[in-house]
């Protein structure tokens, strides 16, 4: 990445470790404890008016202002699955370079072992929890132009409610489309579905851009964020991100060497066009059947390239003036 | 896929491939083929048809900044052009409107905020990194010299009737540094909004950012070239329709460089509906007042209608970039078809190291 982007690097000398999640896909049940467990947490309003999506079991939509953990399901045919694990096949045979330790060939493991897929099944649901990637160069922190986002001592990335002033750029700036601008308090919490009776919740943050905190209250307590936390199947673990990449990498083996070649990771590689994601991923299919961009790339990495082009064409301006006098002069 | 009886009323499924008119598809979607892929072709899927990256809270008021921020760094340099070459009349306008259209800009721009009592946090730090807050800066010390300069041509307007006292001296003395202040981040003002929209992650702005700042700079040159053709007598407009058709001609020739490097998927948007009507009709605007201003530009109401015209013009490609880029995030084919095909290029070339996806 080029010298302007962020990285979390630049906090190291705190001494504390960068903290992450590796949502494994392939054991979520799709309860949507976690959806609940940070909605309560963070006390984040409801974001619809309880209308039914026709998306399978998913009435949440996606991630936004208001919603920072959401549960996708993905109901798929025998031939959706094939092309699935075709498409993983694909991957293991581009020849991807390991990031293990070196001499531990995890390709090579993989090919002495009995990888006979197992039946295919007629059927099956593929639920993932997504939620903010917690990018290494993030493209939000980047862009905000008050510093209201910042790279917290985790390594993580937050807004800082009291500075942000709604310009919105970071929302546009996130390759993933997780941040958002809360709206104004129309989706607040109705009095009826409120923990005290007859006393309506203020909205809290309005105007201001809101996503995932990774539980920043709770982490600085030593906690787990609430999502991981609730998580009954621990399809969504939380540690520090080297942990959480190696168990990663850990299980996308295990489950190849069943001949599950569908699995596949999602944000474990650190030379991607984001650094590698803080939040990591075990998914069974390709990343946009999940509503994931496939090959995400920080704005900022080409800023640099912008802004020459900028001063090209601010010096053209400034050309075509000058001409434009010498040019008027004459008339 | 029924699995039981209850599921016969489940809605049909979305196709797992758009197919597409023969008319959105590229011709160029057979390039690669002969040589065995290594993995399959760019296909189009997604999760129920939900849009992938999310569209800036940016509504018309943006617009219409983009619009009056070309418009003041235009007329800033004109300014300073009629200063140093002796237009009275030019550069007391062209101050006059520097001030207004940045004015108005800025309120336009706070107005968007969804926390605009807080629009001054935009100066607690200097973030490179972040258009914006380059661009709040630029803004600010444009509007400084701005500012002075045009409080300089009104004093003397009211016949020196502002109340000023002592600091009308100063006011004189400075009003040409101020002036040539203004002008110095006149380029700036008109060029920072490009990088602004295409340092994100929409798909539109972000396949434009080879070219969108010289669309820019055209389209602020022409606009504020326009301008001046209306409040200025024909006598010291020269300057002024010069620019406004050189700024016709770079305008013609940014856009059509601009498209030719996008991705042909990620300008579609700049094609399809309202955005692609806006943006024709911003070209043709474009060409009938750059047309008469070169040619029936010395006769004051022919030079004033063509004035119109090019401000016209220059509104349409600010609204119709803006609502472009919005509209390109909701449909996520524009964000999943043009990243599928970048990451198969990379693959086909043998750069296999860098995909977020990875088997292990």
């Amino acid at each position: 990445m080029n010298q302007l982007t962020e990285s979390p690097d630049h906090v190291r000398h705190t001494g504390h470790p960068r903290k992450g999640f590796f949502t494994d896909t392939s054991i979520c049940i799709g309860c949507k404890a976690c959806e609940v467990a940070c909605k309560e947490w963070n006390r984040n309003p409801h974001d619809s008016e309880y209308e039914l999506l026709k998306s399978s079991y998913d009435n949440t939509g996606s991630l936004g202002a208001d919603t920072w953990r959401h549960v996708a399901f993905i109901e798929q045919d025998r031939e959706q699955i094939g092309r699935a694990r075709e498409s993983g096949r694909a991957l293991v045979s581009l020849g991807m370079p390991s990031f293990g330790p070196p001499g531990q060939d995890q390709a090579s493991n993989l090919a002495g072992a009995d990888t006979t897929p197992p039946d295919t099944s007629d059927f099956r649901w593929l639920m993932s929890s997504d939620v903010c990637k917690h990018c290494t160069n993030a493209g939000c922190l980047d862009v905000c132009p008050t510093g209201a986002l910042f790279r917290t001592e985790h390594g993580t990335v937050v807004v800082q409610d009291d500075v942000c002033n709604g310009c919105g750029t970071c929302v546009a700036g996130c390759p993933f489309g997780v941040i958002e601008r809360r709206s104004d308090g129309t989706a607040g919490p109705k009095a009826k579905r409120d923990f005290t009776p007859g006393e309506q919740a203020p909205t809290r943050n309005v105007g201001v851009a809101q996503k995932c905190t990774l539980c920043h209250d709770r982490i600085v307590d030593g906690q787990t964020p609430a999502c991981a936390q609730a998580c009954p199947t621990t399809s969504i673990k939380y540690g520090e991100r080297e942990d959480m990449v190696a168990a990663a990498k850990e299980r996308v083996a295990q489950l190849h060497a069943q001949g599950l070649t569908e699995a596949r990771l999602y944000g474990a590689n650190d030379s991607d066009g984001v650094g590698g994601t803080g939040s990591v991923f075990l998914l069974l299919d390709e990343p946009e059947v999940y509503g994931l961009p496939p090959d995400p790339r920080v704005p900022t990495a080409d800023l640099p390239r912008m802004f020459k082009r900028a001063g090209i064409a601010a010096a053209g301006m400034l050309a075509a003036a000058t001409a434009a006098f010498l040019v008027g002069g004459r008339a | 896929m029924t699995v039981s009886g209850f599921d016969d009323y489940r809605p049909p499924e979305p196709p797992r491939r758009r197919k597409l008119g023969g008319k959105l598809r590229r011709a160029g979607t057979g390039e690669g083929r002969g040589e065995v892929p290594v993995v399959p072709e760019a296909e189009f899927t997604s999760y129920y048809g939900r849009p992938v990256v999310k569209p800036p809270p940016w509504g018309d008021p943006i617009a219409v900044y983009l619009f009056l921020g070309g418009v003041a760094g235009g007329s800033a340099l004109l300014g300073v052009g009629g200063q140093l070459t002796g237009r009275p009349i030019l550069c007391r306008n062209s101050r006059l409107a520097a001030l207004a259209a940045v004015g108005v800009g800025a309120v336009a721009l706070v107005a968007d905020l969804g926390r605009p009592e807080r629009f001054l946090n935009m100066l607690r730090t200097i973030k490179p990194t972040s258009p914006m807050s380059l661009g709040s800066w630029i803004l600010t010390a444009f509007s400084a010299g701005a500012g002075v300069s045009a409080v300089s041509e009104i004093d003397r307007m009211t016949g020196s009737r502002l109340p000023l006292g002592p600091l009308r001296r100063l006011l004189r003395v400075l009003e040409g540094p101020a002036g040539v202040e203004a002008a110095v981040f006149a380029a700036p003002l008109s060029v920072y909004t490009a990088v602004l929209l295409s340092d994100t992650a929409n798909p539109t702005w972000n396949a434009a950012r080879e070219d969108l700042p010289f669309v820019f700079v055209s389209s602020a040159s022409l606009a504020a070239a326009g301008l001046a053709m209306i409040t200025t007598p024909a006598e010291e407009a020269g300057p002024a329709r010069a620019l406004a058709v050189l700024g016709v001609a770079g305008e013609l020739t940014a856009i059509r460089f601009m498209e030719k490097n996008m991705d042909p998927v990620a300008a579609e948007p700049l094609h399809l509906d309202g955005p692609g009507r806006m943006l024709a009709w911003s070209e043709r605007l474009a060409v009938a007042g750059g047309a008469g201003a070169l040619i029936g530009g010395r006769h004051r109401l022919t030079a004033a209608i063509s004035g119109v015209v090019l401000l016209g013009a220059s509104a349409l490609t600010r609204f119709g970039i803006l609502r472009a880029g919005i509209r390109s995030t909701e449909n996520p084919r524009y964000t999943i078809e043009p990243q599928k095909s970048r990451l198969a290029a990379r693959r086909r070339a043998g750069v296999i190291h860098d995909s977020i996806t990875t088997s292990e």
